[in-house]
């Protein structure tokens, strides 16, 4: 079997007597949409922020294709190949939409420069609908389309790992249809994409596969539909009560 | 053991020093640059009252200590109350207040300076020997660890036995979440302000009572209480206090040992030790 | 390369107005050419205080010591070496001791630079006085030069035209856009794969390395150095009120801060010597209360705004997202 893209083996981060994530292993290959799901404070957040490097693990690995990135300092891991989006939008204020894109392209895995980066990320802001409305502040913009420069911004360091934490969270209807179609559109081109989410139906509709993290546990892992009829996992949304 | 005990005496001063400060900084959220200029004024104050009025220091803490709180509350809900309505962020009242900071130690300094001068000025007070262990120490030393050890203990069971401690206390963890549970942050972060500044300007009357001081002396005591805040942890009134009389040690051992020209080299010495190894505190976790 | 055209005019009119500025010297001496010699200083730590603090938002109090170490760089060498090598000295000196103070600080967070830099003039000054008194002797190092006031004016104007064009380099390469970045929000500059330690420790070197020559420039016009004058806390100060007062957001921001203040420094340090530093307090304080953005961030905004009533009420509400 050939090395998974992403493997994650026995990582724990604990806050002083908290255990946030205990022992978590699991794997991503190569162009997989894996979901990664739980109820609040489950642990999924902090999985996510370990991976990006923004916490470092107490104890366990994180390699990205065999290479261990795990307790690296965030921007080496950026570099590395692995972008993400924030649970609340994070847009870089005083520039322009392009800019924030731009941003991306040149600290990313290509460090692109000057006309180069400019131009992936006109194509980036196409790709994520705001064609027409580069050079706009971001301030101006409405909640989705600062969520869709973050992605742009995340997909312009050519990401080999693609973390989305909650970005089709906030999003009305209409909206969230959009959003799913985009993330959809970006794993078929072969992006690898680890979400985490609230919205069960856009789980279901785009992951092929489910991580399901319980009080800082793995409790499940396999195919969405099987995954979310788990008792268990049930059982662990809903409270022992309704078990 | 001769500088243990020195050390140990000179730490007891400090230690008020920067629990003024943390409290300012840890609930108030304000980076008080001016803090060592208040230290100061209350040395000049001291030295008036006793040397012009016959007041003994230790009843002009009486006078000092809430003359400071009110000065204090004035200067926050003057100048640093238009500064936390105008930020948007914490980074941004940061800044802000190290400029404003900045600001009123030169003009406070610059006071000081046209009524008192740039000479060094003491005074005697108890200065008879008294016998520890076999060693002999200046009797006012002595007075003054045992006031400060008497003040930073009540600040203690104040802020841990009492309800407006406890809103201190929760105003300095997170202020939002204490305005859900209806305390006023406002007029606590104020309180707390004003309170930091009395127990410096206290350490100052204590200090003034055995150490020589000038206008200009203020920059390198808000150091020093920097640098004990951050070795403590901010916000942690037991590592403040550890960390007070470390450098009150450390200081003590420099000049005594080496030069006392080097005191602030020894200072900064220690701020970096800290900075590299354990920049979250003595009893700080690894921040997350 | 291509330059924007506003960009080329604007470096084209700076060196112009240098080129005349040059020229002060055959038309006038001693009062107002040394007056031009305190504004072209001014001109020069401002704006390389600025280059830091102005998109790092971190406010650098250590001015005085790259100063002072600048300053004794020449007093030490002067006899031994020639002036360019001291320059050179000089630059490696502030190099030195930004990186001591970038390592120890800046990978942590902004208040502990801040705190670190306040003291750190007075530390220096206060071990360059203890290696004096018990290895050499005397308190003070003489200076003694052929340089007169132009010399030093027009050494100084160099320095502010390079520190300029530094300063213009910068904003078009990846270490100024990584320097937006980090301005404008720290964790996504690391999420993106911005060295945030890094860019800024390269940025403070390049910073305090200017103020350090200017420090240099300075020292045969004192003649007799000692720490006191060289690491005076007040040149900090000024390095932070002027840009303020100018404003931080353009490059030339704080030059504009920097030409009325040094006039009404020369005034009242004549007129009021006793009372300085409370005046300077005074305009300190109203200067971080009434102009935060400093006088050019102002007139952006009065631009802004007006222009953007013209433009209709879309427009306006856009800005008052801003």
């Amino acid at each position: 079997m050939s090395v998974p893209l992403l493997s994650i083996e026995r990582a724990r981060k604990t806050f002083g007597g908290l255990v946030a994530v205990n022992d978590v292993s699991f794997e991503v290959g190569q162009g997989e949409l894996l979901g990664l799901i739980g109820p609040n404070g489950s642990g999924k957040t902090t999985m996510l922020n370990l991976i990006s490097g923004a916490l470092s693990p107490t104890s366990g690995s994180i390699r990205l294709s065999g290479q261990p990135i795990g307790g690296l300092p965030v921007h080496k891991i950026a570099r590395i190949g692995v972008a993400r989006t924030f649970q609340l939008v994070r847009v870089l204020p005083s520039m322009s939409a392009v800019e924030n894109v731009v941003a991306g392209a040149v600290f990313g895995r290509n460090r692109l420069w000057g006309s180069e980066a400019r131009s992936l990320a006109y194509e980036l802001l196409e790709r994520v609908g705001l064609k027409g409305r580069e050079e706009q502040p971001v301030t101006a913009m409405t909640y989705i389309d600062q969520k869709r420069i973050e992605l742009a911004r995340a997909l312009a360091g050519n990401p080999h790992v693609l973390l989305l934490d909650e970005w089709l969270a906030g999003l009305n209807p209409s909206e969230l249809r959009i959003g799913i179609d985009l993330i959809r559109e970006i794993s078929t081109q072969g992006r690898t994409i680890i979400m985490v989410e609230h919205v069960m139906d856009a789980i279901r509709s785009l992951c092929g596969r489910c991580v399901v993290m319980s009080s800082g546990v793995k409790i499940a892992d396999g195919p969405s539909a099987d995954v979310l009829a788990d008792p268990e996992v049930v059982r662990a949304y809903l409270g022992d009560d309704d078990a | 053991m001769q500088i243990l005990l020195t050390g140990l005496l000179l730490g007891g001063t400090y230690t008020l020093i920067a629990l003024g400060l943390t409290l300012q900084y840890g609930v108030a959220r304000i980076m008080n640059l001016a803090n060592g200029e208040t230290l100061v004024a209350a040395c000049f104050v001291t030295f008036w009252l006793y040397t012009g009025l016959g007041i003994n220091p230790l009843l002009g803490l009486l006078v000092i200590g809430p003359g400071a709180f009110v000065v204090n509350w004035l200067i926050y809900a003057w100048l640093m109350q238009p500064l936390v309505k105008r930020a948007k962020n914490r980074g941004m009242l940061e800044v802000d207040s190290i400029l404003a900071t900045f600001g009123l130690l030169f003009l406070f300094q610059g006071l000081m300076l046209l009524v008192f001068g740039g000479d060094y000025f003491n005074y005697e007070f108890l200065a008879q020997p008294f016998t520890i262990m076999g060693n002999s120490f200046g009797l006012n030393r002595v007075v003054a660890f045992v006031a400060a050890a008497v003040i930073a203990v009540a600040l203690y069971v104040f802020l841990y036995r009492t309800d407006r401690g406890t809103a201190v206390r929760a105003v300095a963890v997170d202020p939002r979440a204490a305005r859900l549970v209806a305390i006023d942050v406002r007029k606590t972060a104020a309180f707390a302000f004003a309170l930091g500044g009395a127990i410096t300007a206290c350490a100052g009357t204590l200090l003034s009572t055995f150490y020589t001081f000038n206008t200009s002396m203020g920059v390198v005591f808000t150091m020093k209480a920097l640098i004990i805040v951050i070795m403590g942890g901010v916000g942690d009134i037991r590592g403040a206090v550890l960390a007070a009389l470390v450098l009150g040690m450390t200081e003590t051992a420099v000049a005594s040992l080496l030069d006392p020209g080097l005191t602030l080299a020894a200072n900064y010495a220690l701020f970096i030790l800290v900075l590299l190894f354990r920049p979250q505190g003595i009893f700080g976790k690894r921040p997350a | 390369m291509n330059i924007p055209r506003n960009e080329i005019l604007a470096l084209g009119a700076g060196l112009a107005g240098a080129a005349v500025l040059a020229l002060l010297p055959l038309v006038t001496e001693g009062f107002w050419l040394s007056i031009g010699v305190n504004i072209m200083l001014y001109a020069v730590m401002c704006t390389a205080w600025a280059l830091f603090s102005g998109p790092t938002h971190l406010v650098s109090l250590a001015s005085a010591a790259f100063f002072g170490v600048g300053t004794y760089a020449v007093a030490i060498f002067i006899d031994v070496l020639p002036f360019p090598v001291l320059i050179l000295i000089a630059i490696a000196a502030g190099t030195v001791l930004a990186l001591l103070v970038g390592l120890a600080t800046l990978r942590l967070s902004g208040v502990y630079f801040v705190i670190f830099t306040l003291g750190l003039a007075e530390l220096i000054g206060q071990i360059v006085t203890w290696v004096q008194t018990n290895f050499g002797g005397a308190i003070g190092l003489y200076v003694f030069t052929d340089f007169t006031e132009t010399h030093l004016y027009w050494m100084l104007l160099a320095l502010t035209v390079v520190v300029f064009i530094t300063g213009w380099l910068v904003n078009r390469s990846r270490l100024g856009l990584a320097l937006r970045i980090i301005g404008n929000d720290e964790a996504v500059a690391r999420h993106v794969g911005v060295n945030t330690a890094r860019a800024r420790i390269i940025l403070f070197a390049i910073s305090g390395s200017f103020i350090a020559v200017a420090g240099a420039i300075m020292a045969p016009r004192y003649s007799y150095i000692t720490p006191d004058a060289a690491f005076n806390p007040m040149t900090s100060f000024m390095v932070v009120i002027m840009p303020m007062l100018g404003g931080t957001r353009r490059l030339w921001g704080p030059l504009v801060g920097v030409v009325p203040f040094t006039l009404i420094m020369d005034f009242i340090s004549s007129n009021f010597p006793n009372q300085t530093a409370v005046i300077v307090g005074i305009a300190f304080l109203a200067i971080v209360y009434v102009l935060p953005d400093g006088v050019t961030g102002w007139l952006e905004t009065m631009f802004h705004r007006r222009r953007s009533t013209e433009n209709g009420p879309l427009a306006k509400t856009a800005e008052e997202v801003k």
